[in-house]
């Protein structure tokens, strides 16, 4: 059974919702990221989603264009991406890890290329944000053979007929945007969030985790009742710019931040 | 038979031109896109709505734009017959109005009250706020603060028909940046705001619509031609920065498989110099901006920054469409560079007594070249896409002049 899908089934016996936090890689620099992967578990991440730097970040908001900024600064590359994973993987096997970024950088890599160094470097899942499942036959089968998942998007404005193909298209988990809006808006209207998500519940045996718009302890719990599992990305890439004079205090801040999401689901009633 | 036949099919049902095209968009974003393409197909195939939009185009936008025998400068050149395809004396000073009064049009059957839009050189911002003018809705027009700067006369031009002018602090702070902006707008109010894409790139189906309100230009210079000339023209040449003014021009001539098409990218101070905005002629394929094209990119897929003189060339991608018709070799993409550009700037203003816009000048700087390499028999139609007022400040700075 492949670490994604064994997290899922452990945190669903558990009575548990996944936690699953997002960073850029190479943020503020290369050599940082591996740091805060590991303090992220230590504080009780389930899944770490890795964002891949992009010159052109255009469903992200100005907290994760700034992050990809940073990185693109030290040139972090997507082969440099699955690096970190790969070092990661030398202390950590169960944790999964699930790559998060745009097309452009995995079509320079090549499709084959990148599903062949992914599978090596120990990857679990790939979600690429404008690659809609339309588009991604090619991808998803060379993914698929690597055991690899490919994860897609839903979204307030996917309709219901649109959704069963996403579902159909996707292994993993679907990622459910909460909002329509970029990463890291501020409003999040949860009933509203409650309709969908039992809406697609309805079609796909699929964890539906949800993210955009989680900040804290109690967004993370709303979202968390309602759903199997809560991303949370802009809250914790935040942290590296108002903490840049003192770096060091930049991975214990995010454990608190990722601590305090973990505490609220865990008092959610199984 | 055109040999060249299949491209009218293009693009298919998923918007693909080849390998090129398609909806690379966050999901967010799809159903939007579908509306459009469902509204669109409905609508462009309503006799009602070509009526309307064919009387926006005669009474308020001025066409027929003329076909104009550019004597003087031809002479000069002494070779082939240079013809100028006047939409700078369109309404607003530029092709870009065509595709503005369709996509308003769009806009208000679609019921939706506000209008985005993004702009390289502010062209496509005008004609944005003039049409959202006209019907009263509002607007705002995201523009790169490099963009703002050099090209201060359109941003007042845009407040006084009303626009917001955003002016866009990421990036490189020009068009790519602007049409960042202007996505992760539409993304957050998607429900009540129609995006008009200013040039024949983006998702499907942006590519075929903004193709399609520009074609009229090439309609009727095929017309006049016929009229004019008494044949078809030997060659068409239009300036490439997304590339709808050319398509507009080429489309219609795309199976007149006589007629030579050129395409002109910004070659900057040359591509040697890597300060330049030629993706077709010096970048790859890879996905930007909801489509696959030819991109200005690094080894790592990173977008590369672009230099051009003009700001409606400065962008990194191209339509699709032209990167199918790059491959397929039904039209050659040249370059011409910053010097060349201002070169031929002079002539029209000296010959012709015209002020060419600095895109269109890229046009007509090949046009220099090739034309004393033909024949006086031979006939060459330059698409003039813009006018040059816009550009004074700039002409003057390579001039060294304080206006």
């Amino acid at each position: 059974m492949s670490r994604i899908k064994t997290t899922f089934a452990n945190l669903k016996e558990q009575g548990r919702k996944a936690l699953i936090p997002f960073i850029t890689a190479g943020d503020p620099k290369p050599d940082a990221t591996l740091e805060y992967m590991h303090a992220l578990v230590e504080a009780g991440a389930d899944i770490i989603e890795l964002g891949v730097p992009f010159s052109d970040p255009m469903a992200d908001g100005p907290v994760i264009q700034k992050a990809c900024e940073r990185a693109l600064l030290h040139g972090t590359r997507l082969i440099d991406v699955l690096g970190m994973v790969a070092d990661f993987r030398k202390t950590n096997d169960t944790t999964p890890v699930v790559l998060m970024g745009y097309l452009n950088p995995v079509e320079a890599l090549g499709y084959e290329n990148f599903v062949n160094e992914a599978a090596k470097a120990g990857l679990d899942g790939v979600l690429v944000v404008d690659l809609p499942p339309e588009e991604a036959t090619e991808f998803s089968a060379l993914l698929a053979a690597q055991q690899l998942d490919s994860i897609f998007l839903l979204s307030p404005t996917t309709t219901l007929e649109r959704a069963k193909k996403i579902c159909a298209a996707t292994t993993g988990y679907l990622y459910y945007v909460s909002i329509k809006g970029v990463t890291g808006s501020a409003t999040l209207d949860v009933d509203a969030v409650a309709e969908k998500l039992n809406l697609f519940a309805g079609i796909t045996d699929l964890p539906l985790a949800v993210g955009f718009g989680i900040r804290d302890g109690a967004t993370a719990a709303a979202l968390g009742a309602i759903s199997d599992g809560v991303i949370v990305g802009s809250a914790l890439v935040g942290k590296v710019a108002e903490l840049a004079d003192q770096p060091e205090k930049i991975a214990p801040a995010m454990s608190q931040v990722l601590n305090e999401m973990r505490q609220a689901l865990d008092k959610l009633p199984g | 038979m055109s040999k060249y036949a299949d491209l009218l099919n293009l693009p298919d049902a998923q918007g693909h031109f080849g390998p090129y095209g398609g909806r690379f968009v966050s999901e967010t974003l799809s159903h939007a896109l579908e509306q459009l393409e469902e509204q669109y197909t409905r609508l462009s195939a309503d006799p009602a709505f070509q009526a309307e939009f064919d009387k926006d185009l005669a009474q308020y936008v001025g066409r027929p734009s003329p076909l104009y025998h550019a004597e003087r400068w031809s002479n000069h050149l002494g070779g082939a017959q240079i013809w100028l395809k006047r939409e700078d004396l369109n309404h607003t000073g530029a092709h870009k109005v065509n595709n503005t009064v369709g996509q308003a049009l769009l806009a208000k059957y679609s019921g939706k009250q506000r209008i985005i839009a993004e702009t390289g050189a502010g062209q496509h911002g005008v004609a944005t706020a003039t049409v959202a003018a006209r019907l009263g809705l509002k607007c705002q027009v995201y523009m790169g603060a490099e963009d703002v700067k050099r090209q201060a006369p359109n941003v007042y031009r845009m407040k006084l028909l009303g626009a917001e002018v955003i002016s866009v602090e990421s990036g490189s702070k020009t068009l790519k940046d602007a049409m960042n902006e202007a996505m992760r707008d539409w993304v957050t109010n998607v429900d009540d705001t129609f995006y008009i894409i200013g040039t024949v790139a983006g998702p499907h189906p942006y590519p075929l619509l903004v193709r399609n309100f520009n074609a009229v230009a090439g309609r009727e210079a095929r017309e006049q031609a016929l009229q004019q000339i008494g044949r078809l023209p030997d060659a068409l040449i239009a300036c490439i920065g997304g590339g709808s003014n050319a398509l507009g021009l080429f489309h219609p001539f795309i199976t007149d498989d006589e007629v030579e098409m050129y395409g002109i990218e910004a070659g900057g101070e040359g591509i040697e110099s890597g300060r330049h905005a030629a993706p077709l002629n010096a970048g790859r394929p890879g996905v930007l901006h909801g489509n696959r094209t030819y991109l200005m990119e690094d080894d790592a897929g990173q977008i590369t920054p672009t230099h051009s003189i003009s700001a409606g060339l400065d962008y990194p991608g191209v339509g699709p469409e032209h990167a199918n018709l790059k491959d397929v070799g039904r039209v050659k993409y040249e370059l011409a560079t910053d010097a060349e550009v201002m070169e031929a700037f002079a002539d029209l203003c000296k010959y012709e007594g015209i002020i060419p816009a600095l895109e269109s000048s890229h046009a007509l700087a090949f046009a220099k070249r090739l034309a004393p390499t033909l024949g006086k028999d031979k006939h060459l139609i330059v698409n003039l896409s813009g006018r040059g007022d816009k550009d004074i400040m700039t002409v003057a700075k390579m001039q060294g002049i304080t206006l």
